[in-house]
């Protein structure tokens, strides 16, 4: 591991400061360190080498909290294991809390935090390996993935550049629920939908998300939901427990009169984002629950997905994945 | 960013720092070089080797403590940043000279082959006591999944956690 400097920040301004004076000091990058489930990991195999790291462990960030609208507010230093327990989730977001404890284990859960979750990266053995090319963490130096050891990497949203997918389950729940986030940064506060946090890689995949340097998630909100919504998250993996998604569903509907009245979805896994497909889920509003309807989504869900030398069994296991998923969430109690 | 040949020597006195730490009931006031993983310190520091390291990327669970009363991979936290917290290891699980119930069950349920991923399942197991939690065997078992034990001991270690969970309700 790189020797940086640590600083411990006591709120989210001496945090957002530490980091401002980081990159004017030395133009070298600093680390926010929340529960470092994946940035320590990612230091010891020299993948992250941050000349700063600051301890954001102290921020007052660890509240959930209903909103005036009737959503939810979320601390970005909440642990995902009590998110994933909280009653108003556990009730109202179930989509979010299966998510949540469908990732990981018990003790990773405990460690990691809502805002660290967010930017988890990637699985991919080359990104990992500082010995191999990898586009997304020495850009220009290739992508051996390609042609390579590809079997969980990403059929939706990929490049020439790179293929890695996102491996959040948490994300996918997010992405679904359509949440907001609030980003500080030196020059004030912004809001941002998750739809528009995530970037697909092009030519640059070393960007993943619309984070400046230097800015910190603070807060995660979900909206409100209506009456009657119902939510569900779907994993499938290569072990039963604490293993990443090789697909993955997260579903939330609104029926009325037997009809799926509203669906919003979102697929793990199988993304270089935690992947939306807005088309697939006009395939499902108005119609009743059918098989044949829930195919039809995921058809078109699944229209562009392009395949690399190892995951082609992902497009159908997605297809499934989303089909379950539906047939679940809309079953009649 | 490109792997550095040979790491240069780093001014480690420079960038250290001053923690206040209780582990098992005793205060420590260490100084430390800020990528001291809570593993290492325990282990080289405060020579308390009953915590295992094994992946050392938060993968097997060998490396399981309690921060504050939660389990976590001691692996994965920076001890620098612990100031003020509270660690139990398994030497501190103890009390008042008799085994922790969960101790006892892997004992009497014979719940370990080579013992190396012992330390960590007893500390998660201790630690399960205390978390929402099912009581069928596929809920026993993905809460304890974040535990690999590579001899295969896992059907004693899953009646020790029943057995310890049957004298805790």
């Amino acid at each position: 591991m790189q020797m940086f400097q640590l600083r411990r920040a006591e709120d989210v301004a001496q945090a957002v400061s530490a980091a401002a004076y980081a990159e004017d000091r030395q133009g070298a990058p600093a680390r926010f360190l929340a529960g470092g489930t994946t940035l320590v990991d990612l230091m010891k195999l020299d993948v992250e080498r941050p000349a700063m790291v600051i301890d954001i462990n102290r921020l007052p960030l660890d509240r959930i909290e209903a909103t005036p609208e009737g959503g939810v507010r979320i601390g970005a230093m909440v642990r995902n294991s009590d998110l994933a327990q909280e009653p108003s989730i556990r009730e109202r977001y179930p989509v979010l809390s299966q998510a949540l404890l469908s990732g990981a284990s018990a003790q990773l859960r405990n460690m990691a935090t809502t805002g660290g979750n967010l930017l988890q990266r990637t699985r991919c053995v080359y990104f990992r390996d500082v010995a191999m090319p990898c586009n997304k963490r020495d850009p220009g130096s290739g992508c051996p993935a390609i042609g390579g050891h590809n079997r969980n990497l990403a059929v939706l949203g990929t490049s020439d550049a790179c293929i890695a997918n996102n491996p959040s389950d948490m994300n996918v729940a997010l992405m679904a629920l359509g949440a907001t986030l609030d980003i500080q940064g030196p020059d004030g506060v912004r809001t941002v939908g998750i739809d528009d946090f995530f970037v697909l890689p092009g030519d640059t995949p070393q960007r993943e998300t619309v984070l400046e340097e230097g800015e910190l998630i603070t807060h995660v909100t979900l909206p409100p939901l209506s009456a009657g919504t119902r939510s569900h998250y779907l994993k499938l993996r290569d072990r039963a427990s604490y293993e990443f998604a090789l697909a993955s569903a997260a579903v939330v509907v609104t029926m009325g009169h037997g009809s799926i009245k509203t669906a919003r979805f979102a697929m793990g896994g199988i993304g270089a984002r935690p992947w939306r497909s807005p088309p697939a889920e006009v395939v499902l509003a108005g119609g009743a629950p059918s098989a044949a309807v829930f195919d039809a989504a995921a058809r078109e869900l699944l229209r562009e997905a392009r395949p690399q030398s190892q995951n082609a069994f992902k497009i159908e296991l997605a297809r499934r994945c989303l089909v379950h998923a539906l047939a679940a969430v809309t079953a009649a109690d | 960013m490109r792997p550095s040949p040979v790491p240069a020597p780093q001014p480690a006195m420079f960038l250290s720092m001053t923690v206040a730490l209780t582990v098992n009931g005793m205060r420590h006031e260490l100084r430390l070089d800020p990528r001291t993983t809570l593993l290492d310190c325990l282990r080289e520091q405060l020579a308390l080797t009953g915590t295992k390291k094994g992946c050392d990327h938060g993968q097997c669970g060998a490396c399981t403590v309690h921060l504050d009363g939660r389990r976590v991979n001691a692996c994965l936290v920076l001890a620098a940043t612990l100031d003020g917290r509270d660690v139990t290891t398994v030497e501190g699980l103890a009390r008042d000279g008799g085994l922790h119930p969960v101790q006892a069950a892997f004992l009497e349920q014979d719940a370990y082959q080579c013992g190396y991923c012992t330390a960590g399942q007893i500390m998660s197991a201790a630690a399960l006591l205390a978390e929402p939690c099912g009581e069928s065997d596929a809920e026993l078992k993905e809460a304890m999944s974040g535990n690999i034990c590579r001899c295969g001991a896992y059907r004693n270690i899953l009646a020790a956690v029943r057995q310890a969970r049957r004298g805790a309700a």
